[in-house]
């Protein structure tokens, strides 16, 4: 990609534009390995079996999404929150890595309900008088709690087990070998492709003496766009050789490691028991 | 428009899954069959690549940024099917490991991004890319286009699956369970950003990307052009082909249908909307017409500009049983027939008119 340096007066704007595209990029990588160095830490979830893990907190995401007692909400809440502890997931790490973030979301969706679904008024905002219903804070304390809940198991699975033994213990749900050997390649290119990317804004920005007008940031941003979707194809027809030279005609295999524990065992029944509590007391 | 776990109901969730399935299992097969041992790396490469796409934060006119979904540009390099299972696989990442959307609502997700927004990408693009060379201009509108229609149609989507979860799932009290704003609400809400920001980032980087392949790799935009080429030629060398031979499943169907029309008489009741006012005045029409109205009579009173506009026009076969039938099910393929014919006349009529100018063009020349 030959591009032109730029020389003008206003050079933070042009660098900050191509600081913000990097420093997202790095932040995607350091997630991805400070998650990993976690996945294999000695903790409560870090020991159980990937399969047992993937089964237990899918089931009680869904098993979230489906109570309808915030009583019973509040209580996978805290089992989220006593399975994180022990396994070395901070109550720090959980704020600012998902709660905080599902939070700003949540608001912006549930707040509004706080005003707007009628009910039995509890009290009224200060200065507007506009009222505030018991029907309208259960509801948004539902959204807000469902999201959170599901949001923390969904972190803990994937903080606490290794990338790839969460696709191979995907098998377990009958996903396709195919699919799932997609979804790792998919993963391990993805960082290729982002450190690409972020050399490319790296070299951008050390060439650069100027600010970028708006225009021009676009044309730097699709253009890097552009040969990322040329060297990921490049990729592709490079990886499909090696496999080839290595023996692949179109059949895939997957070794399968996994060897269940009695404790193990004694996870999946505690993940069963925790379900069944939920939906019998709501019910 | 990532729709993240707690805002749909589990009801919604299955629903997604099961309206996705399909579309994975068909577009799984026919790539498979294209790609053969191509197929893992490259689905997992053009994931990998929609995925680091939504990263990027694009200037909007106007002075602020959005991200892109990439939908368009995955459509239109490899074609609806493969970009289907490529932007699911990259949705799978996105929830999976970033938290960004539901794995309950994974299924919806991909509706909405990966099945939606790539067969519209891909069908607007072609539609306005037609025949065009490689290098022209109008492949840069119709990319802009398509990646601007693609996620304002998904974001339509996920705004009335939103907008349904009141009507459909709410306590005894009348509070809705999940996401709580009903469809006059959810879908402007949803609409208002993507016709806005996001629509304008996907647009932008769909189009500049395919600008620069243009410029740097004709050849990727090459597989999705020779296919609408391919389907061009198809349907020419059914107009060469002409007459019977060429259109001849065609109208095996036309026919097929025209018999197996008074199965619409097994429909018990009547079509929602489609009242007329001897309906209205009817005791045992207007329970039904209540029952499907979620209990809501219709007026005691005819409209008064519903009676009035009634009159206007009187149908010569109403309600598909022409007055000389006494058979229904004859009156009912009779009309059909009718219908049909009138249909192709009114084709034949219009294809005459037109195909005249051409041909007094090409005399005069």
């Amino acid at each position: 990609m030959s591009e032109p340096s730029s020389i003008g007066r206003r050079r933070r704007q042009g660098g900050a534009f191509l600081d913000r595209l990097a420093g997202g990029l790095v932040r995607v990588i350091d997630h991805a390995l400070d998650a990993d160095d976690l996945a294999r830490r000695d903790g409560l979830l870090q020991r159980l079996d990937p399969r047992v893990k993937l089964a237990g907190l899918l089931g009680l995401i869904v098993v979230a999404v489906f109570v309808k007692s915030l009583a019973v909400l509040a209580g996978l809440f805290l089992v989220s929150v006593a399975l994180a502890l022990p396994s070395h997931v901070t109550l720090s790490r959980l704020v600012k890595q998902i709660w905080l973030k599902v939070l700003a979301f949540a608001i912006l969706i549930a707040l509004p309900a706080v005003f707007l679904v009628p009910g039995t008024v509890i009290a009224r905002l200060p200065v507007l008088l506009w009222p505030v219903t018991l029907q309208g804070v259960r509801r948004a304390s539902f959204l807000i709690g469902r999201a959170e809940t599901a949001a923390t198991y969904a972190l803990l699975l994937i903080l606490c087990t290794p990338w790839p033994h969460v696709l191979k213990a995907l098998r377990i749900f009958r996903a396709p070998i195919v699919l799932v050997v997609i979804l790792g390649m998919t993963y391990r290119y993805i960082f290729v492709l982002l450190e690409s990317a972020s050399r490319m804004f790296e070299s951008r920005r050390s060439r650069m003496v100027g600010p970028l007008s708006p225009r021009d940031r676009r044309r730097v941003a699709t253009a890097t766009a552009g040969v990322l979707l040329d060297k990921a194809l490049r990729l592709s027809t490079d990886v499909q050789l090696a496999m080839f030279a290595r023996g692949y005609r179109g059949e895939v295999r997957l070794i399968d490691d996994f060897r269940t524990t009695p404790i193990d065992w004694l996870a999946l029944a505690g993940f069963a028991a925790i379900a069944s509590a939920a939906l019998w007391l709501q019910a | 428009m990532h729709i993240p776990d707690g805002y749909l109901s589990p009801a919604t969730c299955a629903v997604g899954y099961a309206m996705a399935a399909p579309f994975w299992t068909v577009a799984l097969g026919r790539v498979k069959r294209l790609l053969q041992t191509r197929l893992v790396p490259l689905l997992a490469a053009v994931s990998a690549f929609s995925f680091v796409v939504m990263m990027f934060n694009l200037p909007i006119p106007g002075g602020t940024t959005a991200h892109a979904v990439g939908m368009g540009v995955a459509a239109i390099v490899l074609g609806p099917w493969a970009a289907i299972l490529a932007i699911s696989i990259a949705l799978a990442i996105q929830a999976l490991f970033f938290g960004d959307g539901g794995i309950t609502a994974y299924g919806v997700n991909c509706v909405n991004m990966a099945i939606i927004g790539s067969l519209v990408a891909y069908a607007v693009y072609q539609a306005i890319a037609g025949r065009a060379p490689i290098a022209s201009a109008r492949r840069i509108v119709a990319g802009a286009v398509a990646g601007y229609a693609a996620i304002n149609v998904a974001a339509f989507a996920a705004g009335c699956e939103f907008g349904i979860q009141p009507l459909l799932f709410h306590d005894a009290a009348g509070a809705p369970l999940y996401a709580p704003y009903p469809l006059s609400v959810a879908v402007p809400a949803m609409m208002l950003a993507h016709l806005t920001l996001a629509g304008a980032a996907e647009a932008i980087i769909t189009a500049g990307i395919i600008a620069y392949l243009q410029r740097a790799n004709p050849s990727l935009l090459q597989t999705t052009a020779m296919a609408a080429n391919d389907q061009e030629s198809e349907r020419e060398r059914i107009a060469a082909a002409g007459g019977w031979r060429g259109t001849r499943p065609l109208w095996i169907g036309l026919g097929v249908l025209m018999v197996a029309c008074p199965l619409g008489l097994l429909a018990a009741g009547i079509a929602w909307g489609e009242w007329g006012t001897d309906d209205l005045q009817n005791p045992e029409v207007r329970q039904q017409i209540a029952q499907a109205s979620g209990n809501i009579a219709p007026p005691e009173h005819i409209p008064a500009g519903m009676e009035r506009l009634s009159t206007i026009w009187t149908a010569p076969m109403p309600d598909y049983a022409p007055p000389f039938m006494h058979d229904a099910n004859f009156g009912y393929i009779m009309s059909a027939v009718i219908g049909a014919g009138l249909i192709l006349l009114a084709f034949l009529g219009l294809s005459w008119l037109f195909g005249r100018a051409p041909r007094s063009r090409e005399r005069s020349a």
